[in-house]
């Protein structure tokens, strides 16, 4: 096996940065030609404030949306996805830096996922 | 106006915010959000959330490009993260707290900030003599890709560069920017980092920090998919159109001319919270 090198990490995590985001904006573009097709004709509001529904503001919520194919919940659904690449770019840093035994930088990264998740926690719930 | 006109105006606006935002290195997110709200009559609190999306997909989607460089350091990266994404957290439960009036008042002073950081010449620093321990202790000394191969250089200063991060991290989660501004003063000044490391560091940074508090405002309902939508893929074209002529434009006189757009979005940023119109 090939020793991780800080280059070859690197060159993971640009790729997987560059995937993960192709991919979303796929997903975004997808929901959001449904969405036109169906709806272009028609004007949400966006001058007054009210919040965006519950089953777009949660995991659960937005996932049933998209494989039911709700125009919203499947652009919803890539923007979670969105979200989401940055987390997987600090969690596959945990290990990289783990194959280094680079143990300060474990720590360290690992501080960094969990703030993330803990941001994440109220989309979960 | 319906919905595909709006997506097609909002579409091409963010086009353009993504390029110049990507020539001149402030980011798109920054006429976002005024461009939705003082343009487009959008709540401030929508356009945060949809700004702060097209945030974390220019930052991953020009990252994916720097990385394969080698400038960007991604030990003082991940390190510095520990602040920025606390303080991003910090942003975000405040955002709640604070009344849209004097979000917008807040914006328009850090976007004189940034068209002042910009404008300002930044002398590259020689680097330490001897280098400082707890640099030393978090292996943060690397070097970089010149013409006449790698160069090393030397970290100083890592608290004071700490705690400017995590007011970066707290500006990014409160307005739903990149804060690149802060977080390059905080690497180039504050911790003599080299330009071309501190500026694509930053970049690699800015995703993470705004995923922190992306979580919070989709949780509180901020994120709308159907504005968010235009935003999101019309910065991201718009900055990798601007990352492939960024070699060979001429960028100081744009730079001026966009450093004056955002002066101007400022000013009534600052009069419309002031006078309580947003």
């Amino acid at each position: 096996m090939r020793a991780w090198t800080d280059d070859r990490v690197e060159r993971v995590i640009g790729a997987l940065l560059r995937w993960g985001v192709i991919l979303a904006a796929g997903v975004v573009l997808a929901g959001g030609a449904m969405y036109l097709v169906r709806h272009g004709a028609t004007m949400p509001d966006y001058r007054v404030f009210s919040g965006e529904p519950s089953d777009l503001r949660n995991v659960s919520g937005i996932v049933a949306g998209a494989v039911s194919w709700h125009s919203r919940g499947l652009i919803q659904f890539g923007l979670l996805l969105l979200i989401l690449v940055p987390v997987a770019r600090v969690a596959f840093s945990v290990v990289a830096f783990a194959l280094q035994r680079d143990r300060i930088y474990v720590v360290v990264t690992l501080i960094v996922l969990a703030v993330l998740l803990y941001g994440l926690t109220r989309v979960v719930t | 106006m319906n919905s595909l006109e709006f997506s097609l105006l909002v579409g091409t606006g963010s086009v353009a915010a993504g390029f110049l935002g990507s020539l001149t290195g402030l980011g798109g997110g920054v006429v976002i959000v005024p461009l939705l709200a003082l343009w487009f009559g959008v709540d401030i609190r929508y356009a945060i959330g949809a700004s702060l999306v097209s945030v974390i997909a220019t930052s991953s989607g020009a990252a994916a490009a720097y990385v394969k460089e080698g400038y960007s350091n991604l030990r003082i990266g991940m390190f510095l993260e520990i602040a920025t994404t606390v303080g991003a957290l910090a942003g975000a439960f405040l955002a709640a707290r604070v009344s849209p009036s004097a979000i917008a008042v807040i914006f328009g002073v850090v976007l004189f900030y940034s068209a002042y950081l910009s404008n300002r010449s930044r002398p590259e620093h020689p680097s330490a003599a001897r280098p400082d321990p707890l640099a030393t202790f978090l292996r943060m000394d690397s070097t970089y890709p010149t013409a006449d191969g790698p160069r090393s250089y030397r970290v100083r200063n890592v608290p004071g560069g700490f705690g400017l991060m995590f007011v970066a991290g707290a500006l990014s989660g409160l307005l739903g920017i990149g804060s690149g501004a802060v977080k390059v003063l905080a690497m180039d000044q504050a911790m003599r980092i080299p330009f071309k490391v501190s500026t694509t560091t930053s970049n690699f940074m800015i995703g993470v920090t705004a995923a922190a508090s992306a979580g919070v405002y989709l949780s509180r309902g901020y994120i709308d998919p159907v504005l968010a939508m235009p935003v999101m893929l019309g910065v991201l074209a718009g900055s990798m159109l601007g990352a492939r002529v960024l070699t060979r434009a001429k960028s100081r006189i744009l730079r001026i001319v966009f450093s004056l757009v955002i002066l101007a979005l400022g000013v009534e940023l600052i009069y419309n919270g002031l006078t309580g119109r947003l």
